[in-house]
């Protein structure tokens, strides 16, 4: 909560300050942040995960969006200094992420940013990706558009390849990877994802990418660099990802057929 | 006459069975008479299976028996495919009602910190 309160006496003083015709601070200044990150039984990491954003970062809020854990990961994010929502069961990323765009809808801010709970993402990046939302309504941090050296390879490659075409294409611009979870949107996409976020898997990021495309909204990447996770790996079974290149497909055509 | 006494006891049964789910409250009255409908239906072929075998042969089936099976099975389909849209639709209230409760939730920690920050000054 105070947190909140001191972005936005920052957020006043800085309107305060351009009005008044003094120095523009940067558009940063103006622009109320939320950084919101999804945590599902991620104590562990998502502690040094938030300091790390509030020592980048001083200028956001961050809502730590409790997935139904069982290990205390609100507390540990409370403790951090994060405001955290506890769900009361898992309803996977989707699921928290609506949640996490109606406070930030509520609580008006201008941005808001996803940034997964075990460490992968650098805040280091939220200034370019806040830079980029000038010139689109979303922006994806993306891996595979060199920067960084994160390889995948056989169906999951596949599906990841056939997705960024796809999304490509709509876009009208080069999307190399549309299931990146560390994305920016502005006010009016912020408006849209607290009603509308789908909750199954990949749902959650590439169906919101065709949505937002097929209402018109510019989407573009910026490229990062991804850390290895704190906690826990990827998982390889060549099963799996041939299930998850199905999916991929399913995804895509129904949310290009869904009205 | 022995398989007419096994098929309506049957639906005799189905239909005693539908009617107590009723009285006591267990089904919505929508599928309650979903079911009686249906209950009518197996009393009236178990007690009566030839009765169909005329419609059966207009459409080009065997007898009556294997009209009733494949409008079973139809209609099995379409049940279960409601009881998913069903479904689908509850998952959507109920996600609505976990991000209530989230919300409020964080409005009492809210209430309840602030009340205890006045009290301690």
């Amino acid at each position: 909560m105070t947190d909140t309160l001191h972005a936005e006496e920052l957020g006043t003083v800085a309107e305060a300050a351009v009005e008044g015709g003094a120095v523009e601070a940067g558009p940063r200044r103006t622009q109320r942040v939320l950084i919101i990150v999804p945590a599902w039984n991620e104590a562990e990491s998502i502690g040094s995960v938030i300091a790390e954003i509030e020592g980048a970062l001083p200028f956001v809020d961050v809502l730590v969006v409790d997935d139904g854990s069982t290990d205390g990961t609100a507390a540990v994010a409370q403790q951090a200094g994060a405001v955290a929502v506890r769900l009361p069961y898992n309803l996977g990323v989707g699921g928290a992420m609506r949640l996490g765009y109606r406070y930030a809808r509520d609580h008006g801010y201008d941005v808001a940013i996803q940034v997964d709970a075990d460490g992968q993402h650098d805040p280091a990046y939220v200034p370019k990706l806040i830079d980029a939302l000038s010139a689109s309504s979303l922006v994806i941090g993306a891996r595979f558009a060199g920067e960084g050296d994160y390889r995948v390879r056989g169906p999951r490659r596949w599906a990841m390849t056939m997705l960024s075409w796809v999304l490509s294409r709509l876009a009208r611009t080069k999307l190399t990877d549309t299931t990146s979870g560390f994305r920016a949107c502005n006010r009016e996409l912020i408006a849209l994802f607290a009603d509308w976020y789908p909750v199954e898997y990949l749902g959650d990021t590439v169906e919101t990418l065709v949505r937002a495309l097929r209402l018109g909204y510019r989407v573009s990447q910026i490229p990062v660099a991804m850390r290895q996770r704190q906690m826990g790996t990827p998982s390889q079974s060549p099963l799996k990802a041939m299930l998850y290149l199905g999916r991929a497909f399913l995804t895509l055509f129904l949310a290009l057929v869904r009205r | 006459m022995n398989l007419t006494i096994l098929t309506g006891a049957t639906a005799l049964l189905f239909l005693g069975f539908i009617f107590e789910l009723v009285r006591r409250r267990r089904l919505r009255e929508k599928y309650a008479v979903l079911w009686i409908f249906v209950g009518v239906i197996v009393l009236g072929l178990g007690l009566f299976p030839t009765a169909l075998n005329h419609v059966a042969i207009a459409f080009g089936v065997a007898n009556g028996v294997s009209l009733v099976l494949f409008f079973g099975v139809m209609f099995l389909l379409l049940v279960c495919l409601h009881l998913s849209w069903e479904a689908s639709r509850l998952e959507d209230e109920t996600r609505v009602l976990a991000e209530e409760i989230a919300l409020l939730r964080l409005r009492m920690d809210e209430q309840s910190e602030r009340t205890e920050e006045r009290s301690a000054s």
